[in-house]
């Protein structure tokens, strides 16, 4: 049991002193960074993963021939023999408005009307996406229709330009689930060090309640109570504090509705796992403080 | 099997000692050769000057020590090669006393009295009578829930003695449980351990006051002289007949 069931006369043994030691407090701000790191990871793993699913079946043809009309003609042409074809899903033609709107951003003009971006001969990009995982082989088939429909079209796979964005957030997100694991033995050491302080402040009620009778397990009981309820405060507090920050962050995300940002959320998993850990560590914290209790027990004949 | 075993043998020594030795690290041997009986329901002091090893000794026959070398047998076990999670069942057969009484200072001396036998799994309903009887003895009732930094030497003394022999031990070993009482209460203990031993408790009593031997016609008396058990009759370990 977590919190085993000790007798009220049992508990006096130990005097009440709850919440005077440091280590509530210090278990708080190590939950509360915890929960964050494990937020920040679960939002970035689904974010990479978001990206990752996005792009991992889309490709772009670029036409550069110069002459417009024809380069228009072979656009045309491939979009219209790449949507019958039963490896694609679909296939779209980006307009030319969409096209310049985009580059007007970096001419100043958000709606592409710049005269200078106007005059520019802007290639034809049809945006392929796949149908199944075989990435490699729809590519060698579309670059066939390519050749006879728009012979020096080039096909650029999205998997290369964002392909290490999408590896990079995955990293961030095990650097973050890496922190939880620091924090969580950091945890466990605290714990380890309650315990020890506690045995020591308590050596001579200890040694008192070994020489009438008391078996190991007794003792540990009583510690292993007194500790998992400290800590269970702590874990309380700085649960707490982790969800008002990640409810804050949260409201303020939720104006982000473009870009990569706005591929990232929790989910329900995430959500439930931000709810486990806190379980999870008043867990580790009990089991933490039994072994150290009962080893450190054992070197007491 | 039940912790603490079953008991000694019919006729056998409660206690035996053969050629126990015992060192804290590596220095030399605080106790030496000593090998000793104790019979059950015998009453016995144990003397010795300051630093002889009467301490020492009492640490293993209560069970906070074991022995360097040799054989030590409690209640017909042996104790030097017993796995440790079976010494709490023998310890609960064995009552001390302190000569620092050791008591938990943010406990009552009610409290205090009845922690043997709610470590021993009494229930409350069961353990209130023999506790409050036992504040009565020791003349501390009306003081049942003082703490004991709020009592004086000789009331802690009382309430340390009442916690040792509360569950009935059947072997009760006190470290000078006079030494902070007037004589008036150290002749009212003497009577209580006198009584216990009557009832069939081995008794063993380290003190330096003479006196107090003298006052048990039955006791037998052991000596320590540094770190060897004084014993040039034998009658500790081939104790006469007549006094088992």
């Amino acid at each position: 049991m977590i919190v085993p069931r000790v007798p009220v006369q049992h508990r006096r043994l130990l005097p009440d002193h709850r919440l005077s030691g440091p280590t509530p407090w210090v278990i708080a701000i190590l939950m509360m960074l915890t929960l964050l790191a494990a937020a920040a990871g679960v939002g970035l793993a689904r974010s990479a993963n978001a990206i990752g699913q996005a792009i991992a079946g889309r490709v772009t043809v670029q036409i550069t021939t110069a002459n417009p009309v024809e380069r228009a003609e072979q656009a045309a042409a491939l979009r219209r023999r790449a949507a019958a074809q039963p490896f694609v899903r679909s296939a779209r033609a980006v307009e030319q408005q969409e096209l310049r709107a985009t580059l007007g951003q970096w001419f100043g003009s958000a709606e592409g009307d710049d005269p200078v971006l106007k005059s520019l001969p802007l290639p034809a990009l049809i945006d392929v996406d796949f149908i199944g995982a075989e990435r490699d082989e729809h590519v060698q088939a579309l670059r066939a229709l390519v050749a006879a429909e728009a012979p020096g079209a080039r096909i650029i796979p999205h998997a290369e330009w964002l392909g290490p964005v999408a590896r990079l957030i995955r990293s961030l997100a095990w650097v973050a689930g890496a922190l939880v694991l620091l924090m969580a033995l950091a945890s466990a050491a605290v714990v380890i060090m309650t315990a020890r302080a506690a045995l020591g402040t308590h050596y001579a009620t200890i040694e008192m309640l070994h020489l009438i009778g008391a078996t190991d397990r007794q003792i540990t009981r009583l510690f292993q109570r007194r500790i998992a309820i400290d800590t269970a405060y702590g874990i309380a507090l700085g649960t707490l504090v982790a969800a008002a920050v990640l409810l804050l962050i949260g409201w303020q995300w939720s104006g982000v509705t473009s870009g990569l940002a706005a591929t990232a959320s929790l989910g329900v998993a995430g959500w439930g796992l931000l709810l486990a850990l806190p379980l999870l560590a008043i867990a580790l914290a009990a089991l933490t403080a039994r072994q150290t209790l009962l080893a450190a027990l054992k070197k007491i004949l | 099997m039940m912790d603490g075993g079953g008991g000694p043998r019919p006729g056998g020594a409660m206690v035996e000692f053969d050629g126990v030795g015992l060192r804290y690290g590596p220095d030399a041997e605080v106790l030496s050769d000593i090998s000793f009986n104790l019979q059950p329901g015998s009453f016995y002091f144990l003397t010795g000057a300051s630093g002889a090893g009467k301490t020492s000794l009492l640490k293993m026959l209560y069970l906070a020590q074991r022995p360097s070398r040799g054989i030590v047998r409690l209640f017909g076990e042996d104790l030097v090669t017993m796995p440790r999670h079976r010494l709490p069942g023998f310890r609960r057969r064995i009552g001390v006393v302190f000569q620092d009484f050791r008591l938990i200072p943010h406990l009552s001396a009610r409290d205090n009295i009845a922690l043997p036998l709610r470590i021993a799994g009494v229930r409350e309903e069961d353990l209130a009578g023999p506790v409050a009887e036992m504040l009565s003895w020791i003349g501390l009732f009306e003081r049942a829930e003082a703490r004991p930094a709020t009592l004086s030497g000789g009331e802690q003394q009382r309430v340390a003695i009442a916690r040792a022999v509360i569950a009935r031990p059947q072997l009760l070993v006190a470290d000078e449980p006079t030494g902070n009482v007037d004589p008036d209460m150290a002749m009212r203990l003497l009577g209580l351990f006198e009584a216990l031993n009557r009832l069939g408790t081995t008794v063993v009593v380290a003190t330096h006051d003479i006196h107090l031997i003298s006052r048990i016609d039955s006791a037998q008396m052991m000596r320590l002289e540094k770190g060897r058990m004084a014993d040039p009759t034998g009658a500790l370990r081939y104790p006469p007949a007549n006094r088992v």
